[in-house]
């Protein structure tokens, strides 16, 4: 099953960027080694301001890009705005009455704040793992084939296959498989967080959003996560927003440092955490301030 | 260290915890209103099964002059209902042989309201001369003139000899004859409301059909013959069953049984008459509860007889119980359409804030608001609509035009609305937004993340609003009365005959019942029994809906956490 979905992720065939030619990251200057993985930019975002209120503006002006089929993680102290801009990538922060945006994000091109496009497609192509795990109060198979029901899928093998693969996936069908149609609610708190994410990789999206998905979780569980989205990187770009440096550290290829909801500084994970060029992200990194 | 030690030793004895007074007033409050609830259920309880325990029959001789006395006879024969202290009247205090002494006196049930007139009599303690439970006494449930007290002198059979009381076979006879009795008005009423009420359903609607017809006479010549026959075969078949009946009626007063009152007079009643007889001094305690079960059990199914003062609620019952469930099956929509909208959808604001404030001042309209409401919306408006449209044929006399159960239930699922949109709202509020989110960001569009997530994971709490909202309606009497409940009703909502469901028909209903007997009835007395009996009745039924309602709930919420949606 495992190898269906290798398939399925390596034929499938993302749309290239209309603007190849940008590759460079204007926060940075030597951000690409030659053995890393070519750096193609999935996600683009433009000069993107973003306020909850008159008075509170959660992003300023923040640009930078966030390649394909790498991990990219957001580290910041805490209302930095790392969480709202992980928000806005699939645009849940909608839901909030009276905010509103300026700037852009395009994924593939396309902006996801264009009055044409369908939100409910834009987050079937977008998964989402949040900080609290949240199955819904139903059985393990429903919470994981749930996207799929939304989106008209009736034929049960397909469901099945579905539900099978992204919880292999996800590394939790060993531990599931013989209780499948038993409530969600029973599981472990780290088997929900790792059903969680197998309900966004359900529907195989491009893209799967990690909003702090361990900081609940105990230091077992965390490694199992964290192993995952090794794992999970080789078929979605993960965007994931952490508290915990080293988590960032161990998982990402590259990390955004985000402070007072302007972006620090944007590179790879190695130079952030050795020697970056900022100040204040070497302050932060090294514990000094955050 | 040394410091210490006093300090300690000051915590320890002198100061309370700050608040500790406000525990015990909060513990007194829930004591109050326990005490009050309790002693509410208890009295009820307690007046509402005594009500079927037979109780010994006394016989009292009287003093002479004794104002007791009826008719200057010595004895008095019944059933002690009460015994109490003499309301002290200024004569009483003046003087009298026993000035100053604690005076008490009966209330005795003495029945034979045929002959007496009265049903109870109150009997100073200071009149009785002697007292006895004679074991010959026996206690007859009639027809008509509610319970008789007597001694049996002797039966009349039709073609035979007297049977005396004092013979072997006096007893089994009785009995033998009430059972015949018995089953002869189960077939009476077989035939009478059954066949008979079958027939004249048939020949109601015959008649509008040829109302109908009737418009165009040269059009349907050969319909109205045919009309015509069925309704003279009709007619043949009714007179048939008519005979039938008077006939059974006939037989029904042919024997009788003549019994002698405590105060000498003699009387003749038909055994047709007698419902049930037992002696009430005869009975060890066996016989008492078996007795107590079967007048329970006869008050449960029997319909109501003596403008409801005799016989059973099941009419009541039944009418409230689907009254009930209609109401729930009305109000559920709606209610929970409404709060889904108000706060998933409604931009919060000034005006859905003052929505939601008159939604739950709603709450507190007097109910007979509503019920003036339902008459002038429901059943002239709306009632009377459907009659001009669909039933015309039927005009002047309204179907849907004039009070019914249906229309009943939409005016109680009118009046509980807020109570389940409240309680919807607040089950819907309670749902986490972790899980909305969850699914919205599945993909899910907001319907299906309320249709999906959030209605099944506020499904427990939504029918708490249910179970609130039905014992609400359930003990609503007032709208009632405006809407369609009625003192008797011949017939009941839900029957055999086609379409099974008569939404438009009056119907009974406990709280009017309870209403009904304990204010209205010619003999207030007579009728207590009955009231709290009824009162316990639907205090028990509104509790098995609720705990319908519960059980559904618990289902729900194991479901949740089985995850078997």
């Amino acid at each position: 099953m495992e190898q269906t979905l290798h398939e399925k992720a390596k034929t499938a065939k993302l749309p290239n960027d209309s603007r190849p030619g940008i590759r460079t990251n204007p926060g940075s200057e030597k951000q690409q080694d030659g053995d890393e993985a070519e750096f193609r930019p999935l996600i683009r975002i433009e000069k993107h301001s973003f306020y909850y209120s008159a008075t509170a503006q959660a992003l300023v002006d923040v640009d930078f890009q966030i390649p394909e089929k790498q991990v990219t993680s957001i580290i910041g102290p805490s209302g930095c705005g790392k969480s709202t801009l992980l928000r806005n990538i699939n645009r849940m922060n909608d839901l909030i009455d009276g905010v509103w945006w300026t700037g852009d994000i395009r994924i593939s091109g396309q902006s996801i704040f264009d009055p044409h496009i369908e939100v409910t497609e834009l987050r079937k192509r977008i998964g989402m793992v949040f900080q609290k795990s949240n199955p819904f109060p139903k059985s393990i198979y429903e919470n994981v084939v749930y996207s799929l029901r939304v989106t008209g899928v009736k034929k049960k093998s397909a469901l099945d296959e579905a539900a099978e693969t992204s919880l292999r996936s996800a590394a939790i069908w060993e531990e599931v498989k013989d209780r499948l149609h038993e409530s969600a609610l029973g599981l472990s708190g780290g088997q929900m967080q790792r059903l969680c994410i197998a309900r966004a990789i359900a529907n195989q999206p491009e893209i799967l959003l990690m909003d702090e998905p361990c900081s609940a979780l105990d230091p077992i569980a965390t490694a199992k996560i964290e192993e995952l989205i090794h794992e999970l990187k080789k078929q979605f770009t993960i965007v994931i927003v952490t508290h915990n440096m080293q988590q960032a550290a161990r998982v990402s290829d590259r990390t955004a440092f985000f402070y007072m909801g302007r972006l620090v500084e944007y590179d790879e994970t190695k130079t952030i955490f050795i020697s970056p060029s900022k100040k204040q992200t070497e302050e932060y990194v090294t514990g000094r301030f955050g | 260290m040394e410091q210490a030690v006093p300090k300690m030793k000051y915590f320890g004895t002198g100061n309370k915890p700050t608040g500790e007074p406000f525990v015990w007033c909060a513990a007194m409050g829930l004591t109050l209103g326990l005490t009050l609830i309790v002693s509410l259920m208890g009295l009820i309880l307690v007046k509402g099964v005594a009500v079927f325990w037979p109780d010994r029959a006394v016989v009292l001789e009287l003093k002479p002059g004794s104002t007791a006395r009826l008719g200057g006879s010595e004895y008095l024969a019944g059933v002690v209902t009460k015994e109490q202290k003499i309301l002290r009247r200024a004569k009483d205090i003046s003087g009298g042989e026993d000035a100053g002494r604690e005076r008490m006196e009966w209330q005795l049930f003495l029945g034979n309201k045929d002959i007496y007139g009265i049903s109870f009599k109150y009997v100073d303690y200071a009149d009785i001369s002697r007292t006895a439970y004679p074991e010959d006494l026996i206690r007859i449930e009639r027809m008509e003139y509610g319970d008789a007290f007597g001694f049996p002198v002797y039966l009349e059979i039709a073609g035979e000899d007297p049977i005396e009381f004092s013979s072997a076979a006096f007893l089994p006879r009785l009995h033998a004859l009430v059972r015949d009795v018995s089953h002869r008005w189960d077939e009476i009423r077989k035939i009478e409301r059954d066949e008979i009420g079958a027939i004249n359903l048939k020949i109601e609607r015959l008649r509008l059909r040829k109302k109908k017809l009737d418009r165009d006479v040269a059009q349907n010549a050969d319909a109205l013959e045919e009309a015509a026959l069925k309704l003279t075969d009709l007619q043949n078949r009714y007179n048939v069953l008519a005979a039938e009946a008077t006939d059974l009626r006939q037989q029904q007063s042919r024997d009788a049984l003549v019994y002698q009152l405590a105060t000498d007079q003699k009387k003749r009643l038909p055994v047709g008459e007698v419902v049930h007889f037992y002696f009430p001094n005869r009975l060890n305690f066996i016989d008492r509860v078996g007795l107590f079960f079967h007048r329970l059990w006869v008050f449960l199914s029997e319909t109501p007889r003596e403008a409801n003062t005799e016989g059973g609620a099941f009419p009541a019952i039944f009418g409230t119980f689907v009254m009930t469930v209609l109401m729930s099956v009305a109000v559920m929509p709606f209610g929970v359409l409404a709060a889904i909208y108000l706060r998933e959808y409604a931009k919060q604001g000034i005006l859905v804030r003052s929505v939601r404030i008159a939604v739950n001042n709603l709450a507190g309209v007097p109910s007979i608001v509503f019920g003036v409401f339902g008459l002038g919306f429901f059943v002239y408006f709306v009632g009377g609509s459907i009659d001009r449209l669909f039933y015309s044929d039927a005009l002047p006399t309204p179907t849907f035009g004039t009070g019914g159960i249906f229309w009943a239930s939409l005016t109680l699922a009118l009046l509980t609305v807020p109570v389940v949109i409240v309680a919807t709202e607040e089950a819907l509020a309670s749902v986490p937004r972790g899980v909305r989110e969850g699914s919205l960001a599945c993909g899910a569009s907001k319907w299906q993340t309320i249709l999906n997530v959030v209605l099944p994971a506020s499904a427990p709490g939504i029918l708490t609003g249910l179970i609130l909202a039905m014992a609400r309606g359930a003990s609503e009497v007032a709208p009632l009365m405006l809407v369609g409940v009625v003192k008797l009703a011949p017939t009941l909502p839900v029957d055999g005959l086609f379409p099974f469901f008569h939404l438009e028909r009056k119907f009974m209903h406990l709280g009017f019942y309870i209403y009904d007997l304990g204010f209205q009835s010619p003999d207030s007395e007579a009728a207590k029994p009955m009231v709290f009996a009824a009162t316990l009745l639907l205090i028990a039924l509104v509790v098995v809906l609720n705990l319908g309602a519960v059980l559904v709930r618990q289902r729900l919420r194991k479901k949740i956490m089985a995850g078997a949606f």
